[in-house]
């Protein structure tokens, strides 16, 4: 229990201290997994709006692929994305294994099967409400998807959260695309899991902190809008 | 110079049937409407007579017989429906009256101007920056009818309009109804309430079974209607 109390206390100055190196990798964090959040809800959002609202060829199966890859192990799309990117990989010659940018790919590829599918459950649900009427109005498939996708807005708003949850705080995915280089591509998870088997726990437990109030500090604001919403728009 | 347009009137059905997986709803509906006609579709509950209405309208597609608007080889634009239950998109009310015409491609500042219009004639002008989703049944059911008006129909077809509502919002449809009937629109009504087919209809279709009984006049039928389903359910009617 000694050493449990020592590295909290030794994490809470860290964190009081501001010190640089933490809030680095806490930084690189956010940004690696802000840009894969966006990367994914591109792809996402009007693919599970369309097939919510068309029946085309395939749609069946790509609904049934991206509901069971919602559950994707990180280290999987790790390894896909490293084969991609790697020098002897299709995508090699865009040197981008081993950056940032490698990072927020695999993340982005590891979110993007969750916000597709939980976009087209939501918008199908609004889609059985609102079929009759936007047809009535003469609206395409296509115009149907968008106007779903903006009324359903404050729904999607926090599945675009719950996304961001999934990737801040996976570690499997970026630790293999990333390499986990000090100062390049060291975030929050892959920190924790080398200073743990480093036997730094003041710096591991530091960032497991930050990490554990970030993903709650979503959950609240994803509440707050949801309730906010209710209120005002219903 | 502009070309005629080519009329949308009369409607003619003929021999329609809608029958989804051999379940038979409608059978052999023969009817035809004229312009600037004022119609209630009545009969029991069950009797096809919503169903009816969205064939009409081309929400659902005819499993047999034909639909014949005027000399059009195909369904005009100039139609809208009003539903039962208002259905109203999160934004505010002058957005959900434009987005009709903004799905039909009219430009932003003239939709929102004909929405403001729309809103006008329906008298409620004054909730147009409040979010529709908040309103009451009845003004969100009159929010759902100007945005039927904005697309300037020339047939208006309604599946029990003001079923769910009070007095005074009822009064307030009905007088949007008579107004929009007197400019020239045609519409096509189905009711449950016999004193506002009585107020508002020139004509009534009953339908029973699946079926189009008669297709009489309103103050024919009120006084003594041709088929005797239709005398049996207006003796029913409570007072």
């Amino acid at each position: 229990m000694n050493t449990f109390s020592d590295s909290l206390s030794t994490a809470l100055a860290l964190l009081l201290q501001a010190d640089a190196h933490l809030y680095a990798i806490v930084g690189l964090s956010l940004r690696v997994s802000l840009l894969a959040v966006v990367i994914a809800a591109v792809f996402a959002l009007p693919l599970g709006a369309m097939l919510a609202v068309a029946r085309f060829p395939g749609s069946r199966a790509l609904t049934v692929l991206i509901n069971g890859f919602m559950g994707l192990p990180a280290v999987v799309v790790g390894l896909g994305v490293y084969l991609l990117l790697s020098r002897a990989g299709p995508l090699g010659e865009l040197g981008l294994l081993f950056t940032p940018t490698a990072m927020s790919i695999a993340q982005a590829v590891l979110v993007f099967p969750l916000i597709a599918a939980i976009t087209r459950q939501i918008i199908e649900d609004a889609w059985l409400e609102y079929t009759e009427q936007l047809q009535s109005l003469g609206a395409s498939s296509w115009q149907s998807a968008l106007t779903l996708l903006w009324d359903t807005r404050w729904s999607l708003s926090t599945v675009m959260l719950a996304g961001f949850g999934r990737a801040i705080a996976e570690v499997g995915a970026v630790m293999i695309v990333g390499g986990n280089i000090e100062g390049v591509t060291r975030v929050m998870t892959t920190a924790i899991a080398l200073e743990t088997s480093k036997g730094d726990m003041p710096l591991a437990l530091g960032l497991g902190i930050v990490l554990l109030t970030l993903v709650l500090a979503l959950n609240a604001i994803a509440h707050f809008i949801r309730s906010w919403a209710a209120r005002n728009y219903r | 110079m502009n070309a005629m347009p080519t009329p949308m009137f009369p409607l003619h059905v003929r021999g329609l049937g809608f029958a989804p997986a051999g379940n038979e709803i409608l059978t052999d509906i023969n009817l035809t409407l004229e312009t600037g006609s004022f119609t209630a579709v009545l009969g029991p509950n069950g009797a096809g007579k919503s169903v009816l209405m969205r064939l009409l309208h081309g929400l659902l597609a005819p499993t047999s017989g034909t639909i014949q608007w005027g000399e059009l080889e195909t369904r005009p634009q100039q139609q809208a429906m009003l539903f039962q239950r208002p259905i109203m998109l999160r934004r505010s009310v002058i957005g959900n009256v434009a987005y009709g015409l903004h799905v039909q491609g009219v430009a932003l500042s003239d939709a929102n101007r004909r929405a403001q219009q729309a809103l006008e004639r329906v008298g409620l002008a004054h909730l147009a920056e409040r979010p529709a989703r908040v309103l009451s049944g009845g003004e969100q059911q009159r929010v759902a009818l100007a945005r039927a008006v904005a697309l300037e129909p020339r047939i208006l077809f309604l599946d029990e309009p003001t079923a769910s509502l009070d007095p005074a919002a009822t009064r307030a449809i009905e007088t949007s109804l008579a107004d929009l009937h007197q400019q020239g629109t045609t519409i096509v009504m189905v009711t449950h309430h016999m004193g506002q087919a009585r107020r508002l209809a020139r004509d009534i279709v009953f339908v029973h079974q699946g079926r189009i009984t008669e297709h009489t006049p309103a103050d024919e039928f009120f006084k003594q209607p041709r088929s005797t389903a239709a005398s049996q359910f207006l003796q029913e009617e409570l007072p």
